[in-house]
């Protein structure tokens, strides 16, 4: 299988002043084409760091990256933006979603950058993506009428529209209650049954069980590295999870007429 | 093209978000385009009008005025005034050829008595020729002639004025009236020539043989000042030479001798007139200029705010693939149609001040086209100017810290 992410000795120092803070300490990845990563560890471990170096956001200060085989160290701002706009997909905890623009805008924000005219009709584009969702009905709804899980689909939604080689959530269920942080990670799993590659931050175990892989991260390096044999399915938890809180539901609402 | 259209379209969308902010921030432009608009329109009004005024005065038209005499090779302090006198009408009329109209003017004033009330204004003693050079026909009755003239007739033509004043209901034409308390008759009546350019009744007047003014009301010798008609407007310089070297020859003047008379001719007289209107007018545009940017100061102000709230949507069109370049262009872009904006709603704003000032004051100001264009270049380029540092300081934003932005 191809690799998307091939990463070598990847280090990351910040200079805050005087002193160096060393976020990455060496990290060696790959990710192969249709892998669905998870990327746990503690805060300040440097999660979030190794995310912005894979989405092309920040340069390592040493290592070799190479994404879809190409060597990114060399790229300048200008390719690495484009890089940007062609290949990755972020999807944040804080959503992330231009206010008092139409979830179909902020769906069809990655295509107005797209230089490469690979997407004929952004439009159109853009609705598809948000059907693949589920957000076909929502689509002329600003954020702030939109529940959290839903404002984090129309992230996801913009994420794929670009056909990118990878998905890139950092803590995308941190904000959400534990069913629409199920819901979206059945949103997930079902792109990565499409065939998306999806790498994604959590410091939720149960987060990290619908993925296929886990990898552990501590102090900016990464030292364990856990298949996951059979990823758990989100749909199906969703509905016992519905299903066990219609009956709390049912028992308080009991409780209340005995008393 | 559909870049263009994109851009624009997302510069309308974020001015839209944000509609009393952008209102704002238009305003210091609207003030300043609609401000050198007026400013414009009222200064060219107001010298089309002096320019229609003096034209009014007669075309081709040259008045000489009486001068100091130099004695010995220094003009000497208050030296001796000296004026025309009927000699020097008299030559000119000989000798001139190059004028059509010669006529004499002695001023005087006087109280008027007839027709049952009595009128103060000034009375004019001038020659038959008089109102061809300043165009100014008789509307009743007939103009005097040579031969009043060298009798020295009481007779006289009255402006508009003063015979409504004497003779409401008409009819001045035959009348006794008393000036200085001499009788005279009354022969004509001048048609309306409205005020001068400052702003004074041209019509309360009366007109009478400048002999008979100069022998029987002024008891002098001396005529104050002489006008003539060019036979053309491209001969009112070789005109000007002529009379110049009748009066000088008339006056006996030595070559080393200055002119001891002034001529001016109506050209001069419209040019000096409308310098200080023209001055007044370059005056109040660029008051209104520095308005302009003034807000041109403002636009960078409220961008600069705008950089900073919208650094998180900065952060996100980066992540998602915007080039540095693309961020500076869409601030500059939202920044000149924020000013053209503003530039239009100036321009229509200037239109109906001016419109407005027509209709209801009495000033009539004129809409410069090319002015209306130039400040709405202008307000295009304060917006480039003034837009182009914010951009910057947007496009500079490092995504990262940009996406982390509260
Ligand atoms: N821009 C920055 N400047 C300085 N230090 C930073 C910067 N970004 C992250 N760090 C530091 O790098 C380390 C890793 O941070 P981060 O990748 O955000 O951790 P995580 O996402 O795992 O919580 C932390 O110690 C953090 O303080
Ligand atoms: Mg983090």
């Amino acid at each position: 299988m191809t690799e998307v992410i091939k990463m070598e000795r990847i280090t990351k120092v910040y200079q805050m002043g005087e002193v160096k803070v060393h976020a990455l300490r060496g990290v060696d990845l790959s990710v192969r084409k249709g892998e669905f990563v998870s990327i746990m560890g503690p805060s300040g471990s440097g999660k979030s760091t190794l995310m912005n170096l894979i989405g092309c956001l920040d340069t390592p200060t040493s290592g070799e990256y190479f994404l879809e085989g190409e060597n990114v160290n060399t790229l300048s701002n200008k390719e690495l933006a484009d890089i940007r706009n062609k290949k990755i997909g972020f999807v944040f905890q804080n959503y992330n979603l231009l206010p008092r623009t139409t979830a179909l805008e902020n769906v069809e924000l990655p295509l107005i950058y797209d230089r490469t005219g690979r997407i004929k009709n952004p439009r159109k584009a853009a609705k598809e993506a948000l059907e693949r969702v589920g957000l076909a009905d929502r689509m002329h709804h600003v954020p702030n009428q939109l529940s959290g899980g839903e404002q984090q689909r129309v992230a996801i939604a913009r994420a794929i529209v670009n056909n990118p080689a990878i998905i890139l959530a950092d803590e995308p269920t941190g904000n959400l209650d534990s069913v629409s942080s199920l819901d979206i990670m059945s949103v997930f799993q079902a792109l990565n049954r499409e065939g998306i590659t999806i790498i994604l931050v959590t410091h939720e175990k149960d987060i990290a069980l619908y993925t296929k892989r886990i990898v552990r991260i501590r102090d900016g390096k990464i030292v364990k590295e856990i298949n996951v044999n059979e990823p758990r399915d989100a749909i199906k938890d969703l509905e016992e999870l519905k299903k066990g809180l219609a009956l709390e539901e049912e028992i308080e609402m009991q409780e209340e007429e005995l008393l | 093209m559909r870049f263009f259209s994109n851009l624009l379209k997302s510069s309308w969308r974020s001015i839209q978000r944000n509609k009393t902010r952008s209102l704002l921030t238009s305003l210091g432009i609207i003030i300043g385009v609609s401000a050198v608009i007026i400013m414009v329109a009222i200064g060219q009004g107001a010298q089309r009008s002096i320019e229609e005024q003096i034209a009014s005065l007669g075309t081709n038209m040259i008045i000489v005025f009486p001068g100091v005499a130099t004695t010995g090779s220094v003009r000497m302090g208050g030296g001796t005034y000296v004026r025309f006198t009927e000699d020097d009408v008299k030559k000119l009329k000989e000798e001139a050829t190059l004028v059509n109209g010669i006529s004499a003017i002695v001023r005087t004033s006087g109280q008027i008595i007839g027709g049952g009330s009595n009128w103060f204004t000034s009375v004019l003693g001038v020659s038959p020729d008089y109102i061809e050079i300043r165009e100014w026909p008789v509307e009743e009755g007939e103009f005097f002639s040579e031969r009043d003239v060298v009798s020295k007739a009481k007779v006289a033509v009255l402006g508009k004025t003063v015979a409504d004043e004497l003779f409401p209901d008409g009819n001045a034409v035959g009348e006794r009236i008393r000036i200085r308390n001499l009788p005279f008759k009354v022969i004509g009546v001048l048609s309306e020539k409205g005020q001068d350019s400052r702003g004074f009744d041209q019509d309360d007047l009366v007109l009478v043989p400048y002999t008979t003014a100069l022998y029987r009301l002024k008891g002098g010798r001396y005529i104050d000042t002489i006008i003539l008609s060019a036979i053309s407007q491209d001969q009112i310089d070789a005109a000007q030479e002529e009379i110049r070297a009748i009066l000088r020859e008339s006056h006996r003047l030595q070559d080393w001798q200055e002119d001891d008379f002034r001529i001016r001719t109506q050209t001069e007289i419209i040019e000096r007139a409308t310098e200080t209107s023209k001055v007044l007018t370059l005056l109040l545009a660029s008051i209104a200029a520095v308005s302009l940017i003034v807000g041109g100061i403002g636009i960078m102000n409220i961008m600069l705010v705008s950089v900073t709230e919208r650094t998180r949507e900065i952060g996100i069109r980066m992540s998602v693939g915007a080039r540095s370049s693309d961020i500076l262009i869409q601030f500059l872009s939202e920044a000149i149609v924020l000013s053209l904006i503003g530039g239009i709603i100036g321009i229509l704003i200037s239109f109906l001040a001016v419109f407005l000032m027509n209709r209801f004051t009495s000033l009539t100001p004129i809409i410069n086209p090319g002015i209306v264009l130039i400040s709405f270049l202008f307000a295009a380029a304060v917006g480039v100017f003034f837009g182009f540092y914010p951009a910057r300081k947007a496009a500079n934003l490092n995504p990262i810290e940009a996406l982390r932005y509260e």
